[in-house]
């Protein structure tokens, strides 16, 4: 028989140990997790300190106080994916987009520093790679996206992966790419290869073109772009980006569309694409992606052995009860990016989803959730996407509401203060 | 004047829906789930960082709602509000509205400061 926490507290309760063995808890070597738990509080784990984990683990703190809320996260600091292109333009720091976690501590939502090996949904356990195993009555799991380096022969060494860097997580590798980007001498070639869709950011990779073309004008004019895009067209806000490159980047870029990465020759610097060699000084490849890999090893991934389905009232997951799935590691539903917009929406769905079922009220059957991208096109000029996703009850997933969203007419430093405005909520809202 | 009629509108619109019976009438807590969608942009509980977009919190439930209704219709300018007012029901902007103006306005939090 498998007891949740919550359920094996209430047994201990109706018994005489129960104080003795709540007090071997709370002053254990069992990890800072523990020490300050509420006895008898239900429990929910959070996996994974992004744009949809903190979210849903700030709202759950928010909305019901008295659920004991752990988030468990391998890095000691946030940072950001949305503006880190602006890193490599040279328009903004590192620094700009880093940030603690001590503002969900404040909430008082409790942080494990610590690596989430596996989850035992029949114990109900998280295991982690150095602290005792944290209980669970729910768990929330929002690990972002892995790779999928097996398909690239050449690219399948460490070596070769910190030669031609993907910087499609923030972090290291955008800094990395900005120094290759730095020290590629004038009248070079800049290469990016787009996977095909869905991957994370739709318009993330046209926008690092734009910030890439940016700086090379600035710094570098006699250099090129060649974008090659596995899509047979620009996935996201394509006239606005097609603007911008047949505008104030003219000559800079060009555009190969149905561009299928073969492999790559990192001593050659030579992408093979099905019928062409292409070399460049700087080759940046965005690798396909799949959910995290604790989705993959707790058996969460159901479609195309990449994406985790879920039950969008809740984000449940389909194939594993009591866990939860949001962020980019979901089955996306119609018209939905991968976005931190999204995950950070996943998040209160999720939220109001697990709260509803841990108390026995009924579970909101009509949510609603809005998607909202900026984008720069150069250092202060942004655009944007934005689209409202309803609750079909017929289709039992959310769709797109015929009628509503849509992009900016023009890009423009009036949504370029917008988007900072956006970045700097959403942040906010997701972490503090 | 105007404003009287916009009110009386509004107020009208709410009355409509206390009879209604609908989904979003029963549900005690459909206003705080469809105000968060807001948050993301205009902070956590309408409080927003850095002043754009601007705060929400604690302004008038008609007033909100009739500058929804606006950006709908395309009276008000804007560069984004028009595509995502669109999205929502009169009844869905209603709730939202009515919890806006019960929150209270407040110095946003932010993220704690980390070095890279």
């Amino acid at each position: 028989m498998a007891l949740s926490r919550r359920e094996f507290l209430k047994y201990l309760s109706a018994s005489a140990g129960a104080s003795a063995l709540a007090g071997c808890e709370s002053t254990g070597s069992r990890g800072s997790a523990l020490q300050d738990a509420p006895a008898g509080a239900a429990r929910v784990v959070v996996v994974g300190g992004g744009f949809g984990g903190g979210t849903a683990a700030k709202y759950i703190k928010m909305w019901a106080p008295d659920i004991d809320v752990v988030l468990v996260e391998r890095n000691a600091q946030f940072i950001s994916c949305p503006v880190s292109n602006l890193v490599l333009g040279g328009n903004t720091t590192m620094q700009e987009i880093t940030m603690g976690y001590e503002g969900l501590s404040a909430r008082g939502v409790r942080m494990v520093r610590d690596d989430a090996v596996a989850i035992d949904p029949d114990k109900r356990q998280v295991r982690l790679a150095r602290g005792a195993p944290l209980p669970y009555d729910r768990v929330i799991v929002a690990p972002g996206v892995d790779f999928i380096y097996d398909q690239i022969p050449g690219w399948r060494t460490a070596d070769a992966q910190a030669r031609i860097l993907h910087a499609w997580k923030a972090g290291e590798q955008t800094v990395a790419l900005r120094r290759q980007l730095e020290a590629m001498p004038d009248g070079g070639v800049y290469v990016l290869q787009i996977p095909t869709a869905p991957y994370r950011c739709p318009p993330g990779p046209y926008e690092r073109v734009c910030q890439v073309a940016d700086y090379f004008k600035r710094s570098k004019p006699r250099s090129k772009i060649l974008v090659l895009d596995d899509n047979p067209d620009i996935v996201s806000k394509k006239s606005l980006f097609i603007a911008a490159w047949d505008g104030m980047y003219k000559g800079m870029i060009e555009y190969r569309p149905n561009s299928e990465l073969a492999d790559v020759d990192v001593r050659g610097m030579t992408v093979k694409l099905q019928f062409d060699d292409v070399k460049g000084d700087v080759i940046n490849i965005i690798p396909p992606h799949r959910a995290g890999d604790i989705a993959q090893k707790t058996g969460l991934i159901t479609a195309n052995q990449r994406w985790c389905g879920v039950d969008w009232l809740t984000a449940e997951s389909v194939a594993v009860k009591g866990v939860h799935v949001v962020g980019d590691s979901t089955l996306s539903a119609s018209a939905m990016p991968k976005s931190a917009s999204m995950a950070n929406q996943h998040g209160k769905i999720c939220a109001a989803g697990v709260i509803a079922l841990i108390k026995g009220e009924p579970v909101n059957q009509n949510p609603v959730i809005m998607n909202t991208c900026y984008s720069f096109v150069s250092g202060n000029s942004g655009m944007h996407v934005t689209s409202i996703h309803a609750y079909d009850a017929k289709e039992k997933t959310l769709l797109p509401v015929k009628g509503s969203g849509g992009v900016s007419d023009k890009a423009s430093e009036v949504e370029g203060a917008y988007a900072w405005g956006w970045a700097r909520n959403i942040w906010a809202d997701s972490l503090a | 004047m105007k404003h009287i009629i916009t009110q009386a509108s509004a107020l009208a619109v709410v009355c409509a829906f206390l009879h209604t019976g609908s989904a979003i009438a029963q549900d005690p807590n459909a206003g705080r789930n469809l105000a968060a969608n807001c948050f993301t942009c205009h902070g956590t509980g309408g409080n927003s960082v850095g002043g754009v977009p601007p705060s929400l919190a604690g302004r008038g439930s008609a007033e909100l709602f009739q500058t929804m209704k606006d950006f709908q219709t395309g009276k008000r300018p804007a560069t984004i509000m028009h595509q995502q007012a669109k999205g929502y029901t009169d009844e869905q902007l209603q709730a939202i509205s009515a919890y806006l103006s019960q929150l209270k306005p407040a110095a946003p939090r932010v993220p704690s400061k980390a070095s890279y």
